[in-house]
């Protein structure tokens, strides 16, 4: 019997570091865990992450799991949560665990919570604090119920660092043959960027709507991040616009970051993309507008052109 | 092809409305929501699909997000009665039986509704119906006369398409379309249309929503900095007191 059953994602080689954050949540509501790896030829991946102080590290490997299409995905975890007696399921908050733990609750008959923030034990009763409202709000929600399902905001939860004694892998039993066979994986468009992931940069630059163009925008987001060793970000008007790839959106509907350093360039500051950006340590905002809300909230402002100031700080920058 | 779409109401996040939380304060249907209401429609427009039947699971105060729903061109609407705060669980189980009974081929709805950014309902609907599901979809196309939809997908390692077999859930992305524009008198129109009602007993589905919000607070703010004068004098800081480069 395990308590917590955290599901990991990966990228086919490496498991991706923010989605340990779930390993601190779990820890948090103490009791034994587990680490759960799905995929095909995923036995190294699985054995990188013995190292996490977790009872057992269980991994699905077969070709039917290749691609993470959410209802194999979704089967055979919650047919894992259900053999381990697991009361709990949870990873880190991204597009990966979006898609398929409210499945997993669903097959579960479980409630769900996203992007928990912290969590709280009182009186044996765990209270968990999670974003409402576009982030304007904190709300601390209880849940009924035996099992339950979390999604665990990355940038709230650090992930551990490995120690310890190795962590035995077991394979996870299911049968292939009963997976759902409704969903075909057909192609993913490869990002040919070499540029750090939003979640794991230290520096990200953000540019919104008056970057105008993509052409514009790369040249001054891409020209700044990349002289920066950072990662390229976008509000929402700006992708809406086809500036920046929606993977790029920065904000509540997007990636929530946390850098050292946030660089906002002409981000008037909506709600929606401040509460993707808060936990930054240090937010520089550079708008033409003196009274834009991103002012309220950065460490340092320049107010002026864009089109003169960034090509200046990379000229600076690189200096 | 018969296509259900549900939505929600939402407090309008862009009003800096002076009424808090009361219901005086602005609503709109969640902006996924209404960019998969135009998605259907468009289904419809170009001849792959007969009907579009919306529906929304709100108070009769809904009124008004029904009618322009409507109005932006619905064959028609469905509200379910129910005035307490469900958690997103309840409500996929209410789905359930609503597509139970409409027997739609696809359900189309947005990703997230922008007051409680779950991000549940469609995947957990997809889950109790043991359908395939396409999550966060910018661009949908059929296949084989409309019996299987191959959608792209956004997600954190760019784009990815997958085809799914209908029935399926198909939750919606931004940059899918740019929902219509709905004219007055398209909404004076509406305002004569029936809106068909439902309760949770007539649907013979009784939830009990399992997540309660004990409390609320304003989030942590930051707090505004300091000015500065030019791209040299921000390099100072961020190298020198900040140590960030």
């Amino acid at each position: 019997m395990i308590q917590t059953l955290v599901i990991l994602e990966h990228d086919g080689h490496c498991v991706k570091r923010a989605s340990l954050s779930a390993v601190a949540l779990a820890r948090q509501l103490g009791g034994s865990y587990a680490l759960g790896v799905l995929g095909s030829g995923v036995a190294e991946i699985a054995d990188s992450v013995r190292s996490f102080g977790a009872s057992v590290v269980l991994v699905a490997d077969h070709p039917a799991l290749a691609e993470p299409r959410a209802d194999c995905y979704a089967a055979v975890i919650a047919e894992t949560a259900r053999q381990r007696g697991a009361s709990t399921v949870v990873g880190t908050s991204s597009t990966f665990t979006k898609d398929i733990l409210p499945r997993v609750a669903a097959l579960l008959d479980a409630p769900m919570l996203s992007d928990v923030m912290a969590v709280e034990i009182k009186d044996g009763v765990p209270c968990y604090q999670r974003p409402l409202s576009a982030g304007s709000l904190c709300a601390t929600v209880k849940l009924q119920g035996d099992v339950r399902v979390l999604t665990a905001r990355g940038t709230a939860f650090h992930p551990p660092s490995p120690n310890g004694a190795p962590s035995p892998v077991e394979p996870i039993a299911f049968d292939a043959a009963s997976l759902p066979n409704g969903t075909q994986f057909v192609s993913r468009e490869r990002s040919t960027s070499t540029r750090p992931d939003l979640t794991e940069a230290r520096v990200v630059v953000s540019g919104g709507r008056p970057l105008k163009d993509k052409e514009t925008f790369e040249r001054l987001i891409g020209g700044l991040a990349d002289a920066l060793g950072g990662a390229v970000g976008a509000t929402r008007a700006a992708v809406d616009a086809g500036m920046a790839p929606n993977a790029c959106q920065v904000g509540q509907t997007g990636t929530v970051v946390a850098p050292e350093l946030y660089i906002a360039v002409g981000v008037s500051g909506a709600i929606q993309h401040l509460a993707g950006i808060q936990d930054s340590r240090v937010i520089v905002a550079i708008n033409r507008d003196p009274d834009a809300p991103i002012f309220q909230m950065a460490n340092y402002g320049l107010v002026g052109d864009l089109h003169a100031l960034v090509p200046r700080l990379i000229e600076a920058v690189r200096a | 092809m018969k296509i259900l779409v549900p939505f929600k109401r939402v407090p309008d996040p862009g009003s800096s409305s002076p009424y808090g939380m009361s219901e005086a304060r602005p609503w709109i249907i969640n902006p996924f929501d209404e960019i998969a209401i135009e998605e259907a429609l468009r289904i419809r427009e170009r001849g792959e699909a007969r009907e579009v039947v919306g529906v929304t699971i709100a108070p009769s105060a809904a009124e008004e997000q029904i009618r322009a729903a409507l109005a932006m061109g619905l064959d028609r609407a469905l509200r379910v009665d129910d005035r307490r705060e469900l958690d997103p669980y309840a409500v996929a189980r209410i789905l359930l039986a609503v597509v139970r009974q409409e027997k739609p081929d696809l359900v189309l709805m947005g990703k997230q509704a922008v007051d409680d950014d779950a991000n549940q309902v469609g995947q957990m609907l997809a889950g109790l119906l043991n359908w395939p599901q396409a999550t966060f979809v910018s661009k949908i196309e059929f296949l084989n006369g409309g019996q299987r939809a191959q959608c792209t997908r956004e997600t954190d390692r760019g784009l990815e398409v997958i085809a799914v077999n209908l029935p399926a859930v198909v939750t919606t992305d931004l940059r899918l379309n740019e929902p219509r524009y709905v004219s007055l008198p398209g909404l004076m129109k509406a305002r004569r249309r029936p809106i068909e009602l439902l309760t949770c007993q007539q649907l013979a589905v009784e939830v009990q929503p399992r997540t309660t919000v004990a409390a609320t607070s304003p989030a942590p703010r930051r707090s505004a900095g300091l000015k500065v004068e030019s791209v040299e004098d921000l390099l100072v800081r961020l190298r020198q007191h900040e140590k960030v480069l």
